[in-house]
């Protein structure tokens, strides 16, 4: 058929008029919505509902997988610290992977699969069914109402929730280091007390579930606000919101952690 | 506000979605307090002329005057003002699943007003007694049936007392017991309120009882405007086959396609 090489041509112009084309709505939204996160911000009771719902129940999955993330670090880290008779510095090793790394990258993913798309399916649904067209024609802003407080809830919670993976993290790790195998408590926890530094490790471990947060949540709500109304449009939506939030941390978390750590023992 | 007579005039509006073109040259004029059935084909462009009257929707060219002012020309917070003179009743309802029948008919009191929370709470209440329901009000969305679902919508949507309410289909998927109540609120609040009520709706029987004019949509523009006694009377064969549920006639039952012999010998 001579028409082959036309049409394939015309797939790739299509695929990429269509990736473009959403990359400028995705933009169009994110200042629409950063418009109107200063009102946002006003409704304090609507973030906190959402807090509850993205944050406070994530609490049991994010906790629960901070332990165990902690409690294998300290059985692998332990393995090989062995070999060069450094057992005492398993606290360090374990902290410096959870506060650095670990923390933001895992409690991220978490998250995504978690709450984000939990907060897809619903906005994609309210759309769905017309609740946020009625909001609209109620002259009342769904951006402001309904998406901002979810992309808000979002970035408060991630860090936090982190921070609280590391801190279950490691006292898995201690479970098992100290109780378990049987390192010193004293030089488990006074080593990590001295090699984790407050600002190149604590700060830039938040600043990097900041950023996710953000990422995390834009994908979310831009997902769900624009899913075709149907089953099948939101139950794509939801998915793509788990795929795209999980690369778009990792990618974000290489980035971030060059630009930090680069040159910093050398 | 300019108390003119026709308070929606729409002029030579055009809308498409994409390349197809839904509304062509649409003129009509909708005056103050009458209640005025819009009807005709599936994809005639009668919700569309919903969202282009809640200014949800752009023409492409054209003019849709609400109230003295050119809808599409107004910037978010005008709009935002006027939508606050329309309410709209959406075809399902739309309730917010997430909170109980009280507290969405406290939506638009609570958004809107800085009413202390007992004269929305008495607001509310008076609200839901006139659709019948005030004894739903702890219930949530899921545990009403359609029709009520239908009727707390229509509670929240005449809210803040609009002077225009636009409904979408309102009898679509009711028992008939429903469609009547419903009929009933929509003629009772009309009046009450002073409204001016747009339907746009399938529901012929009811349409003849409840409208002041009919008119119907055909092709994106304006096929006629009648009387419900005109249309009883008329041997128009479009009308007829609406008002008598004929299958096939100027709407044709077939969607178009290619000779049917010719399609089955080629396989």
């Amino acid at each position: 058929m001579s028409r082959a090489p036309l049409s394939w041509i015309e797939a790739l112009g299509a695929a990429v008029t269509t990736r473009l084309d959403r990359l400028g709505l995705a933009a169009r939204f994110v200042a629409a919505l950063f418009g109107v996160l200063g009102i946002a911000l006003l409704r304090a009771s609507l973030i906190i509902r959402e807090l509850y719902f993205s944050g406070v129940r994530s609490l049991s999955i994010v906790i629960v997988s901070g332990l165990f993330v902690g409690m294998v670090l300290a059985v692998q880290g332990y393995e090989v610290l062995q070999r060069y008779g450094s057992t005492e510095s398993l606290g360090v090793i374990v902290a410096l992977s959870l506060v650095r790394e670990l923390g933001p990258v895992v409690t991220a993913l978490l998250f995504a699969g978690r709450a984000s798309s939990a907060v897809t399916a619903e906005i994609g649904l309210m759309r769905a069914t017309d609740q946020l067209a009625a909001m609209d024609m109620m002259a009342v802003d769904p951006l402001a109402r309904v998406i901002a407080p979810r992309f808000i809830a979002a970035v408060i919670s991630l860090p936090l929730l982190a921070g609280l993976f590391s801190a279950a993290g490691i006292i898995g790790a201690w479970i098992i280091g100290v109780h378990l195998i049987g390192i010193d408590d004293g030089a488990f926890w006074s080593q990590m007390q001295a090699s984790v530094d407050v600002r190149i490790d604590i700060v830039n471990g938040m600043f990097k579930s900041v950023v996710f947060g953000v990422a995390v949540g834009l994908i979310s709500v831009f997902e769900g606000f624009f899913a075709p109304p149907t089953a099948e449009g939101v139950a794509s939506a939801t998915t793509r919101t788990v795929v795209t939030s999980s690369l778009a941390v990792l990618l974000l978390d290489f980035v971030l952690t060059v630009m930090m750590f680069r040159g910093l023992n050398g | 506000m300019v108390d003119t007579p026709d308070i929606i005039r729409i002029e030579a509006a055009h809308f498409s979605y994409g390349e197809r073109p839904i509304l062509t040259d649409l003129n009509l004029t909708i005056r103050r307090g009458e209640i005025v059935a819009i009807m005709g084909g599936s994809g005639g462009g009668k919700t569309t002329l919903l969202g282009l009257i809640g200014g949800r929707l752009k023409p492409s060219s054209g003019r849709v005057m609400v109230e003295d002012q050119n809808v599409p020309t107004l910037s978010k917070s005008a709009l935002y003002q006027l939508r606050r003179r329309i309410g709209m009743l959406f075809q399902f309802g739309a309730l917010f699943t997430d909170l109980p029948v009280f507290d969405n008919v406290a939506f638009p009191y609570r958004e809107q007003t800085d009413l202390p929370e007992d004269a929305i709470r008495a607001l509310v209440l008076m609200k839901l007694e006139a659709v019948g329901l005030r004894g739903a009000a702890h219930l949530m969305p899921s545990e009403l049936s359609g029709g009520m679902a239908r009727r707390v919508a229509l509670a929240r949507a005449v809210a803040l007392d609009p002077a225009i309410m636009l409904y979408d289909e309102p009898f679509t998927g009711l028992d008939p017991i429903s469609v009547g109540i419903i009929g009933r609120l929509i003629k009772r609040l009309n009046t009450a309120l002073g409204m001016t009520s747009v339907i746009v709706t399938h529901d012929l029987n009811e349409t003849l009882r409840l409208a002041d004019r009919v008119i119907v949509l055909s092709a994106g523009r304006v096929y006629c405007d009648l009387v419900p006694d005109q249309i009883r009377a008329s041997s128009d064969p479009f009308i007829r086959q609406f008002a008598d549920g004929l299958p096939d006639g100027p709407v044709p039952f077939h969607y178009p396609a290619s000779d049917y012999v010719q399609d089955l010998v080629q396989s």
